[in-house]
């Protein structure tokens, strides 16, 4: 299992106690949403919706690679950032 | 004992209390601010809890608590969200709770959510956890009594008008946009449809089974017996045991016609409503008819209307009420609240008859609640 640091943007902070990084751990961006809900309830399902999709104005990266699916790898030391991209006004 | 306003919007929460006069009001807020707010309710069983209906772009829907009279608010441990798909099912998520309704008077805990897409959830736990209902959400007749999203409204189709008889906790009534309205006598377990006298221009069949859009459904609380309906096709009343929907916005006039969003109800006497039409011809640019925006009631059950637009903006103003957004006190007179998709709030304490401006550039308003405090 990768030990991962992941970084959040500010609209998920209420969620980490007004942390902008957490560690977490797990060997998919899935598995490290569940690490994440752990401890932070209510995270995941602000990230992914109920049939494990990435909400359509989330972004999850990789390191720099975009990735829209919980099943996508992380390895160990990799930093995973979440940020709302939303259009519209 | 004073008045509380809960108006609901596309960018926060605002309240207004007003005096016992209903001639002053403070507003607090935004609460919530950039986050879109479709419904907040005052439990009337103990007028103390709050429950609001939350969503960003970014983050998706949850509901929000409150147990003590809006000082502090806790999200919901586990939302509304159905169930996850099996290998080759629709998978649904829900996109935002649209619709809150506090449950029976003899289940203090229990609540009710509607949400886009259409789907009906239940708490318990006054709103700590959500369960999908699964006799109307995993019913198999739902995607074809709803159609797809595409026969949605077109800010995504939604469930709303969650009424509970008064008189019988099984018994229950839905509004589906689309889909119709659907009724259960047994707590939610079983569905049929209710629609029976109401019009849908825009299916061959024009009387079909199932496939309307009410736009909202009351029920009389002191005669639970008549509910009215704003359709997308009229405006009607049932009157039970007959389930069938009679229209009765024939009766309005014939430049003003009657399709609108929202409906009030008196508080006491069954044979007043009032509703708020709009231009629903042609391209249904759905603004107030001729900018000249009216409310239209009925004293007689619908047999009549009568305009009232005393203190309303006589020209150019081509705002429209959403759904949610008109509704009336339990006052005497009744005072009526209505809220715009230009942001205006407005306010009668004389049950329609005149009108005043409250706050004129709130964000576009989704919902109106009047609740005694």
């Amino acid at each position: 299992m990768s030990s991962v640091t992941v970084r959040l943007a500010p609209l998920l902070r209420s969620y980490t106690g007004g942390a902008d990084t957490v560690s977490a751990s797990g060997d998919t961006l899935g598995d490290v949403l569940d690490d994440m809900e752990r401890r932070f309830p209510g995270v995941r399902f602000r990230v992914v919706d109920e049939q494990d999709r990435v909400r359509r104005h989330m972004r999850c990266f990789v390191g720099e690679m975009d990735v829209r699916s919980v099943t996508a790898p992380v390895q160990e030391g990799d930093e995973v950032f979440i940020v709302g991209a939303l259009s519209g006004g | 004992m004073g008045l509380m306003l809960l108006v609901a919007t596309r960018k926060g929460a605002f309240v207004f209390h007003g005096d016992a006069a209903r001639d002053r009001f403070r507003v607090e807020g935004p609460m919530f601010l950039g986050h879109v707010i479709h419904h907040i309710v005052l439990d009337p069983r103990d007028r103390r809890t709050m429950m609001m209906a939350v969503s960003t772009g970014h983050l998706g829907p949850t509901v929000y608590r409150s147990m003590d009279f809006g000082a502090s608010w806790q999200e919901a441990v586990r939302p509304p969200q159905f169930a996850k798909a099996s290998e080759g099912k629709r998978a649904r998520a829900v996109d935002h709770v649209f619709w809150l309704t506090p449950g029976h008077a003899s289940e203090p805990d229990v609540w009710y959510a509607g949400t886009s897409p259409q789907g009906l959830f239940r708490s318990e736990d006054a709103g700590a956890t959500w369960e999908s209902v699964a006799g109307l959400n995993d019913h198999a007749m739902l995607e074809t009594w709803t159609g797809g999203e595409q026969d949605g409204t077109p800010d995504g189709p939604k469930l709303h008008s969650v009424l509970i008889d008064p008189r019988d906790k099984r018994r229950m009534y839905v509004g589906m946009s689309s889909g119709g309205v659907f009724a259960s006598d047994d707590a939610g377990e079983t569905w049929r449809p209710f629609n029976q006298g109401s019009l849908c221009e825009f299916l061959p069949n024009r009387y079909p089974e199932y496939g309307q859009d009410p736009h909202r459904v009351a029920l009389c609380p002191t005669r639970p017996d008549r509910l009215y309906q704003q359709n997308h096709c009229g405006i009607y009343r049932m009157d039970l045991p007959e389930e069938r929907w009679v229209r009765i916005g024939e009766a309005m006039p014939g430049e003003i016609g009657d399709i609108g969003l929202p409906l009030a109800i008196h508080p006491r006497d069954a044979d007043v409503a009032w509703v708020f039409p709009m231009d629903g011809s042609t391209v249904w640019p759905r603004v107030s008819p001729g900018g000249r925006p009216a409310v239209y009631v009925t004293r007689d059950a619908g047999a009549h209307w009568m305009r009232q637009d005393r203190g309303l903006p006589r020209e150019q103003a081509w705002f429209t009420v959403k759904r949610q957004a008109f509704c009336a006190d339990e006052g005497a007179p009744v005072g009526l609240y209505f809220g715009t998709t230009s942001g205006g709030l407005w306010a009668s304490g004389d049950e329609g008859e005149s009108w005043r401006c409250l706050a004129r550039d709130l964000p576009e308003i989704y919902a109106v609640e009047a609740a005694a405090a």
